[in-house]
């Protein structure tokens, strides 16, 4: 069978072998919890507790600020400290609840629904709405504005995107192997929303065991298909894989929906399993810890709210003081001075490497040599923009598309001449997106 | 306490960076200039110590005046040097080789900003800087074991050639360009580490070909096509300059244009030219227009529709 792709991409080394064997277990955190209010794209959700209030696991803390908003729930049982900002992953200080956990992990009721196939397609929405799901993979985007376009009709394709094309990252392949089922089920609910839509389970040919597993789950569906896409990254960035599942282009300024495809991550879809047929909200997360300065590198199921430094003393510690601390994966995460901050709906992993090559490697003239252009996925000249960015030509920078870039890091990947050329093509993108703005 | 770094993404890099790059193009030509020295003598072997000395010394020189960070240890000269010396003739007076590499890589390579600056190949500058300046000890390829004219010379002239021993190198000609063999082994060694491809090789060979039969005055004739393919420096100038990154286009498409540009220029300069070589000539005349090349041939960025960005209508 030809296997499904893009034009572009890199191979760097996975690393997922360090992981991926061992099961997902419980992180228990102990101290204090930090939820941050806003951990999705959009308002940020409003506190509906106070300080001193003494709160379930499974209790709304904070409603959804908009339509474009997510409420968030606690994780454990305990009082809420204070309400203050704190920093997260990508260094911002965010207002975040600050719950101090009675250890007890008492829960609210939650309302199961045995057969969802009786809900109604607002039911359906409202339960994904109202258990606080936002795209898991790094984006955090409400799923249940996903769900809802401007022409429901149009949409004939919900791709789950099973791809996993971080390196280092097994936390979607431990969830496509231990709960598979929900994964399916959690496709069929969202099927079900859009009539005649078709169900593709997009996975990269390095997981052959994932795909047999799947394709023996979905083996009754008529509906749902298996699609083995090559391995290579970003093989799980939306426009790449709407392309190598239906030959379908996106741009920046398009939506999926626009070109009919709606497309979720393994986590996401397994949350609205959760919240539409066991009623629970969204309050924790697998996240893969790993690294070679990781003692035990494994997948946990994380409750929202604990931090990382938490996490790592659960899994014994560092090896050795790393050099660099990412939250996400090696190619898309953000590098972390401290590990004080907390585990997000959004976050993936935490990754501790001894050595950090970016700051150890020298940056020397470009030599045109193109690796970059071959890598880009969105068909740029990474080389130039960047050219462009550093003698702030923000017109020429638009004009040669780089609005259009997707933040990758394929170009600074390969680069011989070790060029930031990411994050120079990114830091105008911001500045541009911000004067837009105004 | 040592707190861990911090960067934006993507947090690992390739093992690749440039020196590796250069170190294996100047890997890639040992072979070539191994069977120079069989060929040639050990001359051929002090030409080129010459001309790489003479790079370096002049690329330190110019960063030491113009107050540039010094990177001479990253073989860019050291591959330039190597590739001037392989286009010369053994017999060529050193202060002259010297002289054609202070050119390349003063003038061409340093004044125009440095390494990844040049619009020109330097080794083919230096080397036609040499050609107009010293023409007779630029043709001169009279040694010890030959006496004749070179092959590409004798068909020019109307004359029969054996195309095996062009093809293994046993023939007069520059130090490093008479070995078809030695050149493709290297060549070999370029393509599988994935420093070049075969776009530009492949559509300038292929395009020279078919010039040759069409305007050749011989049509499809296998022995006078393969005495041209492996004659001069065709397969060096193919392989080793046409394919460098600085001096060729960045897209694929505008790889293959310049190819089939490189191809054209080189049948005419051969055929129809007072001189039975043409391969330098049309690169340097092609690195000219490769800014035009790529101009026209910018990749269209992913899911944008060509004329929408041609138009440059995004806002």
């Amino acid at each position: 069978m030809a296997k499904f792709s893009f034009v572009g991409g890199v191979h760097p080394f996975d690393g997922k072998d360090l992981s991926k064997s061992k099961s997902i277990i419980d992180a228990q955190p102990s101290g204090e919890l930090i939820f941050p209010l806003s951990q999705h794209i959009g308002a940020p959700a409003k506190p509906l507790v106070q300080k001193g209030d003494t709160v379930l696991r499974g209790q709304m803390i904070a409603e959804a600020g908009g339509f474009v908003s997510a409420p968030v729930y606690s994780s454990v049982s305990g009082k809420v400290k204070s309400i203050e900002k704190r920093r997260v992953a990508t260094g911002d200080m965010v207002e975040s609840i600050i719950i101090s956990n009675d250890g007890l992990y008492n829960e609210v009721e939650y309302e199961p629904c045995d057969d969802w196939t009786k809900l109604s397609r607002e039911e359906i929405i409202s339960r994904i709405a109202k258990a606080g799901i936002v795209g898991m993979g790094g984006a955090g985007f409400p799923t249940s504005v996903k769900l809802s376009p401007k022409n429901p009709e149009a949409i004939d394709y919900i791709i789950a995107n099973c791809a996993e094309c971080e390196p280092y990252l097994t936390s979607d392949y431990r969830r496509m192997i231990e709960n598979g089922d929900e994964l399916c089920e959690g496709l069929r609910i969202m099927l079900s929303l859009f009539e005649g839509s078709h169900g593709i389970l997009a996975v990269e040919d390095n997981k052959p065991d994932c795909i047999a597993h799947l394709k023996k789950l979905i083996k009754k569906d008529n509906i749902i298909s298996v699609k083995e896409l090559k391995t290579k990254y970003p093989q799980g960035a939306e426009r790449m894989l709407i392309y190598a599942t239906t030959g379908r282009k996106v741009n920046s300024k398009m939506l999926p929906a626009d070109v009919g495809c709606i497309v979720n991550n393994v986590d996401t879809i397994c949350a609205i399993y959760n919240a539409v047929v066991k009623g629970k909200p969204l309050m924790e997360r697998i996240i893969t810890v790993t690294g070679d300065a990781v003692k035990d590198p494994r997948n946990y199921r994380v409750p929202c709210g604990m931090t990382y430094s938490e996490l790592i003393g659960i899994n014994g510690g560092f090896k050795e003081e790393p050099a660099k601390i990412i939250c996400g994966g090696p190619m898309m995460g953000f590098a972390m001075v401290s590990t004080d901050v907390p585990v997000t709906k959004t976050s993936t992993a935490l990754l501790a490497f001894l050595e950090d090559p970016v700051s150890s490697s020298e940056t020397t003239p470009c030599i045109n040599c193109s690796r970059c252009t071959y890598a880009c996925p969105a068909g740029l000249v990474p080389g130039r923009l960047s050219d462009m960015v550093e003698h702030f030509d923000n017109e020429s920078f638009v004009a040669n598309g780089g609005m259009e870039c997707c933040e990758c890091g394929c170009c600074s990947f390969v680069c011989p001449a070790k060029k930031p050329l990411t994050q120079n093509i990114k830091t105008m993108r911001k500045q541009e997106l911000a004067n837009r703005k105004k | 306490m040592n707190l861990p770094k911090v960067s934006s993404n993507p947090h690992i890099r390739s093992f690749a960076d440039t020196r590796l790059i250069m170190f294996t193009v100047v890997l890639s030509l040992v072979p070539a200039l191994g069977y120079g020295i069989y060929n040639f003598g050990p001359r051929a072997l002090l030409v080129t110590l010459c001309c790489i000395l003479t790079c370096v010394l002049s690329e330190l020189f110019m960063e030491l005046i113009l107050k540039r960070k010094i990177r001479i240890s990253d073989f860019s000269a050291c591959v330039t040097g190597l590739l001037i010396a392989l286009n010369l003739p053994v017999s060529i007076p050193l202060w002259e080789a010297a002289l054609g590499c202070i050119f390349a890589i003063v003038v061409v390579r340093e004044l125009f900003g440095g390494l990844g600056k040049n619009f020109m190949n330097p080794a083919l500058a230096g080397r036609c800087f040499l050609i107009i300046s010293f023409p007779s000890a630029m043709t001169d390829f009279v040694t010890d074991a030959y006496t004749g004219a070179t092959p590409l010379a004798v068909l020019k002239s109307g004359g029969a050639v054996d195309v095996k021993s062009m093809f293994f190198g046993s023939v007069p000609g520059t130090i490093g360009e008479t070995s078809v063999l030695m050149l493709l082994i290297g060549a070999a060694l370029l393509i599988l580490t994935g420093v070049i491809d075969l776009w530009i090789p492949g559509s300038y060979i292929l395009s020279f070909a078919i010039f040759v039969c069409i305007f050749g005055s011989h049509g499809f004739d296998p022995a006078y096509l393969s005495a041209h393919l492996a004659g001069g420096g065709l397969m060096l100038g193919a392989f080793f300059m046409a394919t460098d990154y600085v001096t060729r286009p960045v897209s694929k498409k505008g790889q293959v244009i310049f190819g089939i540009f490189l191809g054209i220029m080189t049948g005419i300069f051969r055929l129809f030219g007072p001189s039975a070589e043409g391969v330098s000539y049309a690169i340097i005349l092609g690195n000219c227009i490769v800014p035009l090349i790529d101009k026209f041939t910018v990749p269209v960025p992913f899911g944008i529709s060509p004329s929408e960005f041609r138009k440059g209508g995004r806002k």
